[in-house]
């Protein structure tokens, strides 16, 4: 499994650059709090690196989910949409949020591994 | 991921002020934030959500000692408080509260406060945000009337919550026997405290102001009721939303007038045009003509059709598109268990029950129109 993680506290399992499932860290669903709502976007639309994807709300804010790497859309999760709350007790594993294409894999060179996102929450 | 609302640079830990609670929010694994100055609990590991549930269904104990409490002393603090709020305070029996506004000279909203009328003064309890600038405004302009004095020596508690009462039972049956919106002097497990039959939940509940030096083990007392665990700030925003009660700075500022806030209801007839005490504080001729009149613009209740979340600052629009208005509080009610804000429309579009539309991301999301208060008020009136 190659999981990769953002600034912003998303992950990205690349396992399949066909369809690399992207999601929120533990330690994004604990900032946010309860999760109540969540804007997943349209399977086949396209986004470049850094644009807001989708958005997850809590009971006290909302937050943008932005796209790790460009790619389309080829899956969202429909029992996310169902029951947010997912995206707190299951962040890594039931709670992912969508799947893309990737359009280019090697910009997943320049994200996060584990130990450099695990640094970067020591930091904040 | 990224919070759409860049909030307030915060200040330096350092710089925040504490509660005499502090040390056991911290105990208790709450997450604390800066708010109006003082570092709070916005929840503890439970959540938002279970306090919020916790508090409907049994009780829970909140901090709200960054709240300004004063005293006005000596036998003119009636009037004089008379000339700044457009309430009745000189009939105000001894022991009973009621809600109160200082108004500006346009007839705008300085704070929101309640008063309690002790035996040989006035009890007053003021937002933590403006509690600076009352202080001011009240020694500016009746302090050769009254004394005006400040209480930072207290620390306040909230136990909110249908089995509260329960839990006050058992400590201070004296206390117990309050009904909504009076206040009584009573020891509590030992402990001398001020309380009022009152909150900011809409449900039955107690105001409790304590000795800053008590206030740990007061709260460490009222926790260990079975009824009774902790919620934070965060919980507490959720079910005053339900309620339908305002925030101060959100819901009511400078900017909006008693009766664009649908808070005529706390203008008693005696303060209005041809009551035996009518006008006499600032911006009453703007109110007056606004009550007679009615104001252009409203406070209201929405409820989403759809299950998107409206937030503050989200715009109203009719179905042509055209602007009718903004909302300056909306959540998801954890109770009602949908999308629910407040807005102020134009008055046109004011009525329960027509639809409007909210701007969200750039999508339009249907609201309905209802009367406040989203989850039914529970308060204890005898």
């Amino acid at each position: 499994m190659t999981v990769k993680y953002t600034n912003d506290h998303e992950w990205i399992d690349a396992g399949d650059i066909a369809s690399a499932t992207v999601g929120i860290t533990h330690h994004a669903q604990d900032a946010l709090g309860d999760v109540v709502f969540v804007d997943l976007p349209a399977i086949g639309s396209a986004f470049k690196k850094g644009e807001v994807a989708g958005v997850v709300e809590s009971v006290k804010a909302a937050a943008d989910i932005y796209m790790p790497a460009d790619g389309e859309i080829v899956a969202v999760n429909e029992a996310l949409r169902a029951d947010p709350s997912l995206a707190n007790s299951d962040p890594l594993t039931a709670g992912w949020f969508f799947k893309i294409r990737l359009a280019k894999p090697s910009e997943l060179d320049a994200l996060l591994d584990k130990t450099a996102y695990d640094e970067l929450l020591k930091n904040a | 991921m990224s919070p759409d609302g860049s909030p307030a640079a915060p200040l330096s830990p350092d710089a925040l002020l504490k509660t005499p609670l502090f040390d056991l929010h911290v105990e208790l694994g709450a997450k604390m934030v800066p708010f109006a100055g003082y570092s709070m609990p916005v929840s503890y590991p439970q959540g938002i959500l279970a306090e919020h549930r916790q508090c409907r269904d049994s009780a829970v104990l909140f901090d709200v000692s960054h709240m300004g409490q004063l005293r006005l002393e000596g036998p003119g603090a009636a009037s004089a408080l008379e000339t700044l709020v457009p309430v009745d305070i000189v009939d105000l029996g001894v022991g009973k509260q009621r809600y109160a506004l200082f108004t500006n000279a346009s007839g705008g909203i300085l704070d929101d406060l309640m008063v309690t009328r002790r035996g040989d003064h006035l009890f007053l309890v003021v937002n933590a945000s403006c509690k600076a600038a009352d202080i001011a405004h009240l020694r500016e302009r009746v302090g050769n009337a009254c004394r005006v004095v400040p209480m930072p020596e207290r620390a306040l508690l909230a136990l909110q919550g249908p089995k509260a009462v329960d839990a006050m039972s058992r400590l201070a049956p004296a206390l117990a026997r309050l009904t909504f919106m009076s206040g009584g002097a009573a020891s509590i497990a030992g402990i001398a405290c001020f309380a009022t039959r009152s909150g900011y939940t809409g449900e039955d509940g107690f105001e409790i102001s304590v000795a800053a030096d008590d206030a740990a083990a007061l709260a460490r007392a009222l926790l260990a009721e079975p009824e009774v665990r902790p919620a934070g700030l965060g919980a507490r925003d959720t079910l005053r939303l339900e309620a339908g009660l305002c925030l101060y700075g959100h819901d009511i500022d400078t900017a909006t007038s008693p009766v664009e806030a649908a808070l005529s209801w706390a203008i008693q007839k005696v303060r209005r045009s041809g009551g035996a005490r009518a006008g006499g504080y600032p911006g009453a001729a703007l109110i007056d003509a606004q009550l007679a009149q009615g104001a252009s613009r409203k406070r209201v209740g929405m409820v989403g059709l759809d299950r998107v979340p409206v937030r503050e600052g989200a715009a109203i629009v009719d179905d042509t598109g055209a602007s009718i208005g903004n909302v300056t509080s909306g959540t998801v009610g954890p109770t009602v268990g949908q999308p629910i804000a407040m807005a102020y429309v134009a008055a046109a579009h004011a009525k329960p029950g027509g639809i409007v539309q909210a701007e969200v991301r750039g999508k339009r999301q249907p609201m309905r129109v209802v009367a406040m208060p989203f989850a039914p008020h529970r308060y204890f009136r005898g």
